[in-house]
């Protein structure tokens, strides 16, 4: 998984689309999440990062991050989808 | 250094929700770094806002209706230009484009005046209803389209197109149509202002981006600037919009401009679709209202076709800034009775 090159990410975590015009506000967790994916960081480092970082299960830690890419996906947020 | 002077003659003053681009270019026109510019406004309708904005637009002169003619037009603009020794005009609407290309030889001999317009084959074969003949000669698709000239052909669309369908009016206005009745009452609203024909678009679902743009008419792309709307009017006018990176939208301009060697500002109107294919929807034979974002994006194109009017030549733009966005708002003019009736009276301001 990964996500458009061209994608703007601030620290605020404004995220805008260069292509679409469509901008977007994602919390801490977002934001980091979208740095790793832009830095080209696996789907299972990702998930191991945020389990060493956040007190929260692993299942959880992947329902949430199955749940946010899909939501990049529907977004067209990603490579693939332009 | 001083700044050369210049004075140059702009229609569309009408500023308004379905704004002319006049105030736009006139803004532009004032960024300009190397001309002190003096604007005389060229108006049609004595409550245009841009005759009373006297921080923008220096002297104001009605001018006829198209419908006029050419000489009445002609004969208007050589009393103008004894005044006010015109040096361009940039004429900013469609309706008024044709005579304006038929006279820009006699402007240009008789009075001095350069313009810098499309020649009348480019202006004919972009016409909505030459469209789809214009997408297979320059390779650009466009949605199925044709002209009807009474009601009585409403009836066959259904077939033809299914509904939606998009109803347009030759120069201006477009309704999305979801029945024959509204196909019916858009057909009369539209031909009753703009006349006949109407044109019948297919509809085609996707985002509208839309890029303002200027050609060298030696086939150079000078610039553009692609947008999409972010906040669009109940008349479809974009409210405010966002400057938008996207190669294959200024592939098509290039394209297109090195197709047909398109000759001053234009604007096309696109549909991207879900599969991200591109659909032209319309050309716009001059600049659009919001060329004023690609001036603050970083290409000043009005700029460039005052230079390339007066025969200067002029580099490509090569880039603009990607997220510069526009936001418009409206604003009450206090203005004088008096400055209302001497408009209305003697026709200048």
């Amino acid at each position: 998984m990964s996500i458009k090159k061209n994608l703007a990410l601030s620290d605020t975590g404004f995220v805008f689309n260069p292509s679409t015009g469509d901008s977007y506000s994602v919390n801490p967790i977002g934001l980091e999440i979208l740095r790793m994916l832009k830095e080209n960081k696996k789907d299972e480092d990702i998930k191991k990062h945020l389990l060493a970082t956040y007190q929260a299960d692993f299942e959880t830690i992947e329902k949430d991050y199955y749940d946010f890419v899909k939501g990049l996906e529907q977004l067209k947020l990603t490579e693939n989808n332009g | 250094m001083a700044k050369k002077k210049l004075t140059v003659g702009v229609t569309g003053l009408n500023n308004i929700d379905s704004p002319g681009p006049g105030i736009p270019v006139i803004r532009a026109l004032k960024d300009m770094k190397d001309f002190d510019v003096r604007i005389i406004g060229l108006s049609y309708d004595s409550l245009e806002p841009g005759i009373y904005m006297h921080d923008l637009v220096d002297k104001t002169y009605q001018i006829p209706l198209p419908s006029a003619g050419q000489q009445s037009l002609l004969t208007r603009l050589d009393y103008i230009n004894s005044i006010e020794n015109l040096d361009i005009i940039i004429p900013n609407f469609d309706a008024e484009l044709f005579n304006f290309i038929k006279l820009q030889d006699a402007l240009k001999k008789k009075m001095n005046i350069h313009t810098f317009l499309p020649t009348l084959e480019q202006f004919e074969e972009r016409h909505k209803s030459n469209l789809p003949e214009f997408g297979v000669k320059y390779g650009i698709k466009v949605p199925k389209s044709k002209m009807i000239h009474s009601m009585a052909e409403i009836h066959s669309l259904a077939y033809e197109f299914g509904y939606p369908l998009v109803v347009k009016g030759k120069f201006y206005d477009a309704s999305i149509a979801y029945s024959p009745d509204q196909a019916m009452a858009y057909f009369n609203k539209i031909s009753g202002k703009w006349g006949l024909p109407i044109i019948i678009q297919q509809y085609t679902q996707g985002t509208e981006v839309n890029v303002t743009a200027i050609g060298d008419g030696k086939g150079n792309l000078i610039g553009a600037v692609p947008m999409r709307k972010t906040y669009i009017t109940d008349k479809g006018k974009a409210w405010a919009g966002v400057a938008l990176e996207d190669e294959e939208l200024m592939d098509i301009a290039k394209n297109l401009v090195k197709g047909n060697k398109w000759r001053g500002g234009f604007e096309l109107e696109m549909i991207r679709t879900e599969k991200n294919e591109y659909f032209l929807i319309e050309i716009n034979p001059r600049f659009p209202a919001w060329v004023y974002l690609a001036v603050g994006a970083g290409q000043n194109h009005p700029e460039a076709l005052v230079k390339m009017a007066l025969g200067e030549k002029v580099e490509p733009f090569k880039n603009y800034e990607v997220g510069k966005m526009f936001i418009r708002y409206s604003y009450d003019l206090i203005c004088d009775l008096k400055e209302f009736e001497t408009i209305t009276t003697l026709g200048e301001l």
